[in-house]
């Protein structure tokens, strides 16, 4: 079988030695992590592997021997090599060497207990040490689920293997030790001076993170919040929603115990930098919102616009008692109806008023809140919509009910025209006879029923537009919330500097080949896409979407049944 | 194809304002350098090895390349199939995966050259190469 060596491109240019590693004997290959130096005692050596082997659980063993030859090849050095393979048993014991000037290396192996005499065919395969160890094959291994050996990835097991090995790169060549070693990280462990103040800094911020956050949530559990109409209202306001979302995040962030896997230390990692963008975009909203006191131009235009909304649905229902778009109205019902929901909008417009003085403390108080985040300053604005339309969702029930209640009466004096009825026990339409006088009166108030129709169709239909004008309204912005909650920023930017990390797979290059010489090929690692990292890491948000599809809201509207545009989570289904 | 975009968004936009020209312009360009760096295929590579796996390559025109690498564990075949497609038959070549699951089943396949398309003699020629090679690693019995 063909023998496989996974060099690192690191130690080509390293003086001659031993070479230490992996030998993974299924799938006959070689992992190579670092080139031990001369001199070196033997027995040193097999002690610092056993130490190693012991902290990373991976068979560490010499594998092999490695020769770097700035002069013309020398027969002494060659046979001190052979006999090195008497020390270290290993089998097979793989030489490699490299002449001067050449780039061709050559490499064979030595077998001691090989009955064929065929010439194994290696092939060179170099690895970027420092990416290797650092990047994460995606999908990621399941170590908990049972698996055959050969039933593994082989490429995952390499990435393992470097990933483990991250002590044995711990010593660099300024390190007085009995053992002189050449990996990525000899000339200097790599460290820098933020990432380890961080470190330091991390443990009290969270501890105090905690003990806030339990505060808090110790304050929101109280009982006297959980009285109805209280509760009713939290639950209908989608800020509370947000400010209780953003403080499960909170929590999971300042959570003491450390990211089991990578998948939990990447989710971490997304929620806070989400959080930092939320709360720096707000920031700057507030900023600029409180500048040249825009709140309280804010304010001043607020009344008149809902002035204006309110003359505008005036006009509207004046358009609607008259003769609208050219259709013959019930001129009773349609005064009773138009006066009624004038009488409304009268009465919203008073409560407008009376409220007008407070309007810019209240907003300006509001306002103070968006430095929690952008996403609380866009729930607010939809809050908002949703209160200064409070009256068109008055209507628009109204309207529904009246509409509901007439076809429910004409489908049921529908049957009684044609002599059925609704048999509730069986769920199904059976046929009755009824008396003269049921079918008399049935008749004329199915008939009336009917010439009304248009009129409520009329109303309701006017209303109900205007409704899901602003539910649409309502929807986009709750689109963006999400979309800015659930977006994975730390990933995305981790893929764009560091694509290294985020590995898809493996690919290889053919390098330059030559005959008799072994085939050389150099791995790169072959980054995630954007598309599969937004997907992988997304974030879960608490809303879902309307599990109502589009013949079922058809269905809906024509009946004339109320519409709920979103149920949260948790909440009970009816 | 551009220069006849060009000339059309040109004449229609001269009888009314300088900019709807411009802009004309630049939506060509953006729409070309778009097209040439996700649609055009320029080169497409297959790189097998017999004890690593496959590798398949799609160069773009803009330079840009995107890479799979399949390995040799998951592989079980390359064949040729057939495809018929409106009025004629189409020869396309593809990777067999093996099914984790079910040791005879296949639960990809995985076409090759896509948008180059090669005629059937073509196919038969890189069909037997990947075969010899394929054939080595069954023959090979593993030993310790």
């Amino acid at each position: 079988m063909v023998l496989k060596v996974f060099f690192p491109t690191c130690c080509s240019s390293a003086e001659s030695g031993i070479l230490i590693g992996r030998w993974i004997s299924e799938q006959n290959s070689a992992v190579i992590l670092a080139v031990v130096h001369f001199p070196f005692i033997p027995g040193q050596v097999k002690q610092y592997l056993s130490q190693v082997q012991q902290v990373t659980k991976i068979k560490v063993s010499v594998l092999g021997s490695w020769s770097n030859s700035q002069q013309e090849k020398e027969e002494s050095l060659s046979k001190f090599l052979e006999d090195l393979g008497t020390i270290f048993a290993h089998e097979p014991w793989i030489q490699i060497s490299k002449e001067r000037d050449s780039k061709f290396w050559s490499c064979s192996t030595l077998q001691k207990e090989s009955n064929n005499s065929k010439e194994e065919e290696i092939i060179l395969v170099y690895y970027d040490q420092r990416k290797v160890m650092l990047s994460q094959l995606h999908p990621p291994m399941d170590t908990t689920t049972e698996r055959k050996a050969d039933d593994a990835s082989k490429l995952a097991t390499v990435f393992d293997t470097v990933a483990n090995s991250k002590i044995l790169f711990m010593t660099d060549r300024y390190d007085d030790g009995p053992i002189k070693l050449t990996h990525w990280q000899s000339d200097g462990v790599e460290a820098s001076i933020i990432v380890e103040l961080l470190k330091q800094a991390s443990v009290p911020a969270c501890l105090l993170l905690t003990f806030l956050l339990s505060l808090i949530s110790v304050v929101c559990k109280n009982r006297m919040l959980k009285y109805w109409p209280l509760s009713f209202l939290w639950s209908k306001l989608s800020t509370c929603e947000q400010l209780g979302h953003r403080l499960q995040h909170l929590q999971i962030i300042s959570s003491s115990k450390k990211a089991q896997n990578q998948t939990q230390l990447m989710r971490k990692a997304n929620i806070f930098v989400s959080l930092l963008i939320d709360v720096a975009l707000g920031i700057l909203l507030m900023s600029w919102l409180y500048r040249k006191n825009r709140i309280g131009h804010l304010a001043d235009t607020l009344i008149p616009v809902a002035d204006r909304v309110a003359k505008e649905l005036q006009d509207l229902l004046q358009w609607l008692m008259g003769a609208p778009a050219g259709l013959k109205m019930n001129r009773a019902l349609d005064q009773v109806l138009g006066r009624f929901f004038l009488y409304h909008i009268h009465l919203w417009i008073s409560y407008i008023h009376l409220m007008s003085p407070f309007i810019e403390m209240i907003l300006w108080y509001v306002g103070l809140s968006t430095c929690l985040g952008l996403t609380v300053a866009l729930c607010i604005l939809s809050d908002i919509i949703a209160l200064l339309t409070f009256h068109i969702y008055c209507f628009y029930v109204y309207g529904a009910r009246l509409y509901c209640l007439k076809v429910y009466g004409l489908s049921s004096l529908w049957r009684l025209f044609r002599g059925k009825k609704w048999n509730v026990l069986r769920q199904r339409v059976d046929s009755c006879s009824y008396d003269l006088d049921q079918l008399f009166i049935g008749t004329l108030l199915f008939t009336i029923l009917l010439f009304l129709l248009p009129t409520t169709a009329l109303y309701y239909l006017v209303f109900t537009l205007l409704r899901l004008l602003v539910v649409v309204v309502q929807g986009l912005i709750h689109l963006l919330v999400d979309l800015i909650d659930s977006l994975p920023l730390y990933s995305i930017i981790l893929r764009l500097c560091r694509s290294y990390r985020l590995a898809a797979g493996v690919k290889f290059r053919v390098l330059e080949q030559m005959h008799g010489k072994p085939l050389r090929l150099l791995m790169q690692i072959n980054p995630l896409s954007y598309g599969s990292v937004v997907q992988m890491y997304s974030l879960p948000t608490y809303s879902c979407y309307p599990k109502d599809s589009w013949t079922s809201l058809c269905k809906k509207l024509f009946l004339g049944e109320l519409i709920y545009p979103w149920k949260h989570k948790g909440e009970k289904q009816d | 194809t551009s220069a006849v975009w060009l000339a059309a968004y040109g004449l229609f936009a001269l009888c009314e304002n300088s900019i709807v020209l411009s802009a004309a312009i630049f939506i060509t360009l953006i729409g070309l350098i778009v097209y040439l760096h996700f649609v055009k295929v320029d080169q497409e590579s297959l790189l097998i090895i017999g004890s690593l796996g496959i590798q398949v390559t799609s160069s773009y025109a803009s330079g840009k390349e995107s890479t799979t690498f399949i390995e040799m564990s998951q592989v079980k075949d390359v064949v040729i199939n057939e495809a018929i497609h409106m009025q004629k038959v189409i020869y396309y070549l593809c990777i067999l995966i093996r099914d984790p699951q079910d040791p005879l089943g296949v639960s990809e396949v995985v076409p090759l050259f896509q948008s180059s398309k090669p005629r059937l003699d073509c196919l038969v020629e890189v069909y037997k190469s990947c075969q010899e090679i394929l054939a080595q690693r069954e023959m090979a019995p593993k030993s310790s």
